[in-house]
């Protein structure tokens, strides 16, 4: 602690010394990037070959609205789409369900049928553009219906490119949008790579997050170990239904959150590479190169931002990017200053996107690979991460792998546990929060928020409603039913619900019929 | 010494459809610290399940808390069911990320109190202390 | 001290003025069927509030009496959700069910999180299910005073089955078999050496055994076990099935219940169910008793300084104690 009383730790808890010199480092070997392990990054040219790509998540309102958005991004030169879902979509539910009341449009686009998803890329070549879907527990009905819309636009399956989110585990440990209980969940998450491998192999099959855990309140080694964990939980199930890891391996990319404090985040990225590709050539004896070379999307974090003084959020969020550029990031979301409170602004938007064309061309950071390497800080940091990592990789093997710690609550707990203390530190002030428990100011004048048309609700449950009415019943009963059956089989579920997706099934009719079968999941209470 | 045990049960419940937990659970916690006995309902819950909780567990405060911006539909429905099964005594106070115009809109519809991100936990403690003083049992 | 139930007030239990809970309609409320009255009944009995004792004087006469199960099991045995199962199967059968979920855990004085309520909360909506979480605190003689009050107030509210849950931790488990007609222990195959979870004592309480996520490597080895184990120790007459259930997916709750109705039945018919009956009636006579006398006890120490003060110069509890009791019932 210093002397005025503030934690000299990192915001996650590690102790930190004053100084630290060439004796933490001893007997190093020199490492370099695009080199086994990749602690320097993955590519032996850093950000002088390729900068990293600047992809804003966006989407909210209806397919209309948000079609409108994405026209205007691709003809200022965005060449990938994010897509945020609403949470009725996200939870596999249509927009007319009872319990999607009061929450249809909010925090993304509404998409109940391949109708709307029609309406989403009307006009967009989907052969041209690479898109990301940020869905969990219904992803393969959203990846199935990007299938059909490129079907539909005479663009063959495997030539398209994007990302889904599509990573289940981390529903389960923090975010908690799952629906299906955990052992069938991840037969469709497997399902999915499984396909897209033969299929659609441009396609990045899973985003493994760590993003979601951490703003759930986890460390940041919690955060790095448990995605990590998650992601050799995913080789797993793969190489248990048969395939083969460099046939996979490559096709799962990782999504970090970028917190406030600097170097630890660095030291995260960084370890997270050499971890990833220790455990790959060494555990998994993949062969490839490319399958040991742990690739990541960042965002900055949402849970730094504040309500108090929100344009500070820009000072928080531009040194967030810096840190996930310096630990290596091939791509970036930076937050706009207002995501605390509600959609971004059209303004705070831009200025988010500007804050990372400011980093990229003026501040000269992405000229030197890895600028930081070798720093006695940083390197001892990095192997501290590393260290705490396999100690939580040691105790999760001792539950018996990754489903049985989320049974038992495990990852829950010791979220809540770092959640709560960090929550103590602000209370005693052990730790400031600029504008919130220190510097705060008393009259906030009011910012301008983006809000959603409470009519949207009930025009897109009317959507909804005709697209059941128009459609062939006997084609979409008879697809539903194939599904339901396929389900309590073995066979790979992506060409039933792909041929339920093209009779116009709803999504919650296609979530429902899965249900039927595989039940739903409550999560073991843990406080 | 262990901090005294204060008579009022306080139902605790996310209400909407995201699972964004960690303020809830951190409220619960700090609830709990400061002697209240909390009856935490876990995620998704309708307000039609909220209040049958409330009214079984015989809880005098509902918390809610809700980051999906589905608020202005579902913190009014709780207050509502509760009129609906005649136990408006019951207090209902909200957390998340909630806008000013909303809080005042929220507070007319019913909802006594509203705690954005960055309160302080003692706030909420504070609050609950001023409505609920030691030594006396709510208003019925 | 600053505990509440020290501070300066008559009763021991009102540390809150219990005149505020008790309601003068409660009774008129609770026999007219609103849930609200019932709960709030239990909350006077959760706290030990006096006035509950008319309370139930009145509604002695209109007691049902429901079926009482305990299911007891160590964390993650996948309890709540069996009970959740069990729950639904009795409300296919159209009866009625009230559960009291009551978590040990929570410490004894200060506050607590009870989370028992996530799992059963499809139920929520079903007027014919009551439930209720109860945490370990204000009860000085432990759960079982209270549970058996709050059983009573169920039954006379009209619900067929009570179905009392907790977690088997500490005494909690000892604590559900005296109140429970039939106590059910629930084991799983995956928290580690199952042997070592059969702690001693539970043979002893055990009517029914469940080896629930029977779905997981390694449940046939705890049934043989567990067997193996039964085998040694036959006990008066009844001896305790074993059933496998996959709790989630409803599987073997069925005969779970089979199971509980048949040693329901072997209660009546071997006259051990009345025998059972008189016996809880005697040991909550005496722990009725025991917290009476302790409220005395309490209250002379707080009335009469002189009689504290001699306590203090002497150390003397017993003489003391027994000067108190002699006292009141001279009184």
């Amino acid at each position: 602690m210093r002397e005025d009383g503030i934690e000299t730790s990192t915001i996650s808890g590690i102790p930190l010394r004053p100084l630290y010199t060439s004796e933490d480092l001893p007997g190093r070997a020199e490492e370099y990037p695009g080199q086994f392990p990749y602690t320097r990054g993955i590519h032996p040219s850093g950000y002088r070959g390729r900068l990293w790509t600047m992809r804003q998540f966006s989407g909210f309102a209806t397919a209309e609205e948000t079609n409108r958005r994405y026209k205007y991004l691709l003809a200022n030169g965005q060449t990938g789409l994010s897509v945020a879902f609403d949470m009725p979509t996200l939870m596999g539910q249509d927009s007319d369900a009872p319990t999607s009341r009061g929450e249809v449009g909010h925090c993304g686009v509404a998409i109940d049928s391949l109708a709307d998803m029609e309406t989403l890329f009307d006009g967009i070549p989907l052969g041209e553009i690479t898109t990301s879907m940020t869905i969990n527990s219904p992803a393969a009905i959203l990846l199935c219906m990007y299938i059909a819309v490129a079907e539909k636009q005479g663009v063959p399956a495997s030539s398209l490119g994007g990302t889904l989110q599509n990573d289940i585990l981390k529903e389960f440990i923090a975010q908690k949008e799952f629906i299906f209980p955990p052992a069938p969940s991840m037969r469709l998450v497997v399902d999915s790579i499984e396909y897209c491998a033969a299929e659609v192999p441009k396609w990045n099959t899973i985003s493994i997050s760590g993003y979601h855990i951490r703003e759930a309140g986890s460390t940041a080694a919690q955060e790095l170990a448990f995605t990590l964990a998650d992601g050799m939980a995913y080789v797993d199930a793969c190489l248990e239904r048969g395939m083969h890891i460099d046939d996979f391996a490559s096709r799962l990319s990782f999504f970090f959150d970028a917190h406030i404090d600097f170097f630890e985040e660095i030291a995260k990225f960084r370890a997270a590479r050499r971890i990833w590709a220790r455990w790959m050539r060494e555990r998994y004896g993949a062969q490839q190169e490319r399958s040991w070379k742990l690739r990541f999307h960042t965002q900055t974090a949402g849970v730094s931002l504040t309500a108090q003084q929100p344009e500070l959020n820009i000072a928080r969020t531009a040194i967030e990017a810096l840190a996930a550029v310096l630990g290596g990031t091939q791509s970036l979301h930076t937050n706009a200053m207002d995501e605390v409170l509600a959609l971004p602004t059209d303004k705070a938007a831009r200025l988010a996107l500007r804050t990372q064309q400011l980093l990229a061309y003026e501040t000269g950071v992405a000229n030197t690979i890895d600028p930081l390497g070798g720093s006695y800080f940083i390197e001892a940091l990095t192997d501290e991460m590393e260290r705490q990592a396999e100690a939580y990789f040691k105790r999760i093997d001792e539950i018996g792998g990754v489903i049985p710690a989320i049974e038992v609550g495990f990852f829950q707990r010791e979220i809540a546990d770092a959640a709560f203390r960090y929550q103590q530190e602000l209370e005693q002030k052990r730790r400031l929060v600029v504008g919130v428990n220190e510097f705060t100011v008393d009259d906030e004048p009011p910012i301008d928020i983006l809000r959603i048309d409470p009519r949207l609700e009930s025009e897109q449950s009317e959507r909804v409603r005709q697209v059941r009415r128009k459609r062939d019943q006997a084609k979409c009963a008879g697809a539903l039913n194939g599904l339901r059956k396929a389900a309590a089989g073995t066979d790979n579920l992506m060409p039933h619900i792909l041929d339920a997706v093209r009779a116009y099934a709803t999504e919650g009719e296609i979530m429902h019929a899965m249900i039927e079968v595989f039940g739903t999941y409550t999560e073991t209470a843990v406080v | 010494m262990p901090t005294a045990v204060r008579p009022v049960r306080i139902v605790v419940a996310k209400v909407g459809l995201d699972g964004h937990d960690r303020g809830v659970k951190v409220v619960a916690r700090a609830l709990r610290d400061a002697g209240y006995e909390v009856i935490y309902t876990g995620l998704r819950q309708t307000p039609e399940m909220v209040v049958d909780a409330a009214l079984q567990e015989d809880a005098q405060v509902v918390g809610l808390s809700i980051h999906s911006g589905a608020h202005m539909t579902l913190f009014p429905a709780v207050v509502d069911e509760l009129k609906r099964r005649k136990a408006t005594d019951i207090v209902v106070f909200g957390g998340g990320i909630i806008p000013d115009d909303d809080i005042a809109a929220l507070k007319k519809r019913g909802v006594a109190e509203i705690f954005t991100p960055g309160t302080p936990l003692q706030e909420i403690v504070d609050w609950l202390r001023k409505r609920f003083p030691d030594e006396k049992t709510p208003q019925r | 001290m600053g505990w509440w139930w020290f501070s300066d007030t008559t009763s021991p239990y009102a540390g809150w003025a219990s005149n505020d809970l008790s309601d003068p309609g409660l009774l008129k409320k609770f026999r007219s069927g609103d849930v609200r009255a019932l709960a709030r009944a239990i909350t006077l009995v959760e706290r030990r509030d006096p006035s509950v004792r008319d309370l139930e004087a009145a509604l002695r006469t209109q007691a049902g009496a429901p079926g009482v199960a305990g299911f007891t099991g160590a964390p993650g045995t996948g309890k709540s959700t069996l009970v959740d199962a069990v729950v639904a199967l009795l409300r296919q059968k159209q009866r009625s069910v009230a559960v009291l979920a009551t978590d040990p855990n929570s410490p004894f004085t200060g506050g607590a999180i009870l989370g028992d309520r996530i799992r059963m909360q499809r139920h929520a909506l079903d007027t014919k299910v009551f439930i209720r979480s109860m945490g370990a605190r204000g009860h000085l003689g432990g759960l079982s005073l209270a549970t058996r009050e709050a059983i009573r107030l169920l039954g006379a509210f009209g619900f067929d089955e009570v179905i009392l849950e907790t977690v088997g931790v500490g005494q909690s488990e000892l604590e559900v078999a005296a109140v429970a007609d039939t106590t059910v222990v629930v084991l799983t195959p995956n928290l580690g050496d199952s042997v070592q979870m059969i702690k001693a004592g539970i043979l002893e309480i055990a009517d029914v055994f469940v080896v629930n996520k029977a779905d997981i490597d390694g449940h046939l080895r705890v049934i043989a076990e567990l067997r193996a184990m039964l085998n040694l120790s036959p006990r008066r007459g009844w001896k305790a099935p074993i059933i496998a259930t996959v709790a989630t997916r409803q599987d073997g709750v069925e005969q779970l219940w089979e199971a509980v109705l048949a040693h329901r039945r072997h209660l009546e018919t071997t006259g051990r169910a009345k025998e059972l009956a008189e016996k809880r009636l005697r040991d909550e006579t005496a722990e009725v008793a025991a917290e009476l006398a302790r409220q005395r006890a309490r209250q002379a120490l707080e009335e009469d300084p002189r009689l504290a003060e001699r306590l203090l110069e002497d150390g003397t509890p017993y003489r003391t104690a027994e000067e108190i009791l002699n006292r009141s019932a001279n009184r």
